[in-house]
């Protein structure tokens, strides 16, 4: 469904991605993980269409990742990445999730969609509210449900976890269940597998651009998940298949 | 008042009031939404070199009326400055706030320039600066009435798309939505807006009457389209009622539509104050309510 193909990203003048890999096929979660600074984000920007690699190819469904090729494209960013200065209700927020490449207005059937989408989140009771006066955990709740409402093939989420209440977690970790019995193929940027652990089906590793661990998810992260940790190991430079027996044997 | 009412002169400033009270807090909307509130001051200085070259082009040319070419100088300049700026921020330059600021002084001091060689002076560009609806003609009406419909009817029309981009712009992009082109279309709005609104409140004034309308709505109301709804009505009535007075008063109408504006926000910013402070202290009334 999804397919990162040496994805190699530079802003500024300076490398940031050196040719990343990745697959995400039906129904399948994969969990993106990494220190701060690893291009996590800046990978998931380019899945996303909102970063212009210099090189490789994203590819949703077989298709290129073009305006029109993100119809089946769900994303959600760590935070409201723009908090406007105007306010703004759940629904609208969330119903802009309905716009697309040749969908400049919401199609009739928003309102039921919308209501859809925030009911599988448990916040219909706040459709009518100011999204900015939300707690953290709403917020990401009302994000996921403007991903959600776009039905989509590919889920992109960078963090949605990241600072939110118990709740939340409990109420993203069973829309992620069931998206994924539905057959989405699910990207998803973590620093700890949390309430979602029982869903990932693999896990890719960054550091400095470079992808240091595909394959099966650890069974217990312990200190790698902390925020902030650089990843760094005594034998990270070894193939990963030389790792075994090393004490370490995952990321 | 009513007979007043049967003057053409009056007739004629009441419509541009009513065109440019409704259009400009629309694109205000997406200004303020998008941290950009004072777009309209920097947009507006350029706008004036566009006057003064529109005034050099009309004197060269041998215009009887030397200032024809002036509002059409000024939408080029205003358009130009726009895109500009749009490119920087989309670009994200680092120097970004250092170059609008050339481009800004640059504006206005070209047009003291511009307007010196073209043998006027600077009491010329008075009524650019701070507006000069008493002296619209019909001409004017029919432009700001052309203007006006295309920024109610691309501004609202496309308000879900504008919406979702100065929101959340990356979110946009995933959605495969045309970003550079909406953020284009908003920058294009507020030039045309700004060389609109000109003509009643002047461009040192013109982001006010894009801006508080839509500040005062802000304090009432918790929906982007309802502030934007709410903010057009607003901007009428300033922009009605401040010329209105100056019609049996002598006083300078785009200085006294961007007071009454300022003092309605001061007196319904206070109000909501008050209203929330008895909530908090009153839980039993907000439940039941």
């Amino acid at each position: 469904m999804l397919s990162a193909r040496d994805v190699r990203v530079s802003l500024g003048g300076t490398r940031i991605l050196h040719g990343v890999s990745l697959d995400a096929h039906r129904g399948e979660v994969v969990a993106l993980m990494g220190g701060n600074g690893s291009g996590k984000s800046t990978f998931v920007r380019a899945l996303v269409g909102a970063v212009t690699p210099t090189h490789g190819d994203i590819r949703l469904s077989g298709r290129p990742l073009t305006p029109s090729g993100r119809a089946g494209l769900g994303y959600v960013p760590q935070r409201l990445t723009a908090a406007g200065g105007v306010s703004a209700t759940v629904a609208e927020v969330v119903a802009s999730g309905l716009l697309g490449n040749r969908r400049l207005r919401a199609p009739r059937h928003s309102r039921a969609r919308v209501a859809e989408a925030l009911d599988t989140l448990g916040i219909g009771d706040l459709a009518h509210r100011d999204v900015t006066r939300l707690s953290g955990g709403q917020q990401q709740r009302a994000l996921i449900a403007r991903a959600l409402v776009r039905r989509p093939d590919v889920l992109v989420l960078d963090e949605p976890m990241a600072g939110v209440d118990l709740e939340s977690q409990v109420a993203f970790a069973h829309a992620l269940g069931h998206l994924k019995d539905d057959g989405a193929a699910i990207v998803i940027v973590l620093h700890e597998l949390g309430a979602v652990a029982r869903h990932i089906d693999q896990a890719v590793v960054l550091e400095h651009g470079c992808v240091t661990y595909a394959g099966a998810p650890p069974a217990d992260m312990g200190v790698h998940a902390l925020p902030g940790h650089d990843h760094e190991h005594p034998h990270a430079d070894l193939p990963t298949a030389d790792r075994t027996g090393l004490g370490w044997d995952g990321p | 008042m009513i007979a007043m009412l049967q003057e053409p002169l009056v007739q004629r400033m009441l419509i541009v009031a009513v065109l440019v009270g409704a259009s400009a807090p629309v694109v205000g909307t997406y200004l303020v939404q998008r941290r950009m509130a004072l777009l309209g001051d920097g947009i507006g200085h350029v706008a004036l070199a566009g006057v003064a070259a529109g005034w050099l082009a009309g004197s060269a040319a041998g215009l009887a009326q030397q200032d024809a070419l002036a509002v059409p100088g000024a939408i080029v300049f205003a358009i130009v400055g726009a895109v500009v700026i749009e490119r920087m921020r989309e670009s994200g330059t680092a120097a970004a706030d250092v170059v609008m600021a050339i481009l800004f002084y640059g504006g206005i001091a070209l047009g003291v320039l511009l307007i010196g060689i073209a043998g006027g002076s600077n009491a010329n560009l008075l009524g650019y600066l701070f507006g000069s609806i008493s002296t619209v003609t019909w001409t004017d009406v029919a432009v700001t009435l052309a203007m006006a419909a295309v920024i109610l009817v691309l501004g609202i029309g496309l308000r879900s798309a504008l919406f979702a981009v100065t929101h959340d712009q990356e979110f946009a992009y995933s959605t495969g939505l045309p970003v550079k082109v909406l953020n284009m279309v908003v920058a294009v709005l507020a030039a045309v807006t700004i060389t609109v609104s000109m003509r009643v409140v002047g461009v040192l004034l013109v982001s006010a009457l894009m801006i508080v309308p839509v500040a005062i709505a802000q304090l009432l109301t918790g929906s982007f389209a309802r502030t934007m709804t709410a903010a057009m009505g607003l901007g009428m009535v300033l922009c009605v009622t401040g010329v209105s007075i100056t019609l049996e008063h002598d006083l300078q109408p785009g200085a006294l539509i961007v007071v009454l504006g300022v003092a309605t926000y001061i007196v319904v910013a206070v109000g909501a104050a008050l209203v929330r402070r008895h909530r908090r202290r009153s839980p039993l009334a907000e439940t039941s309510s």
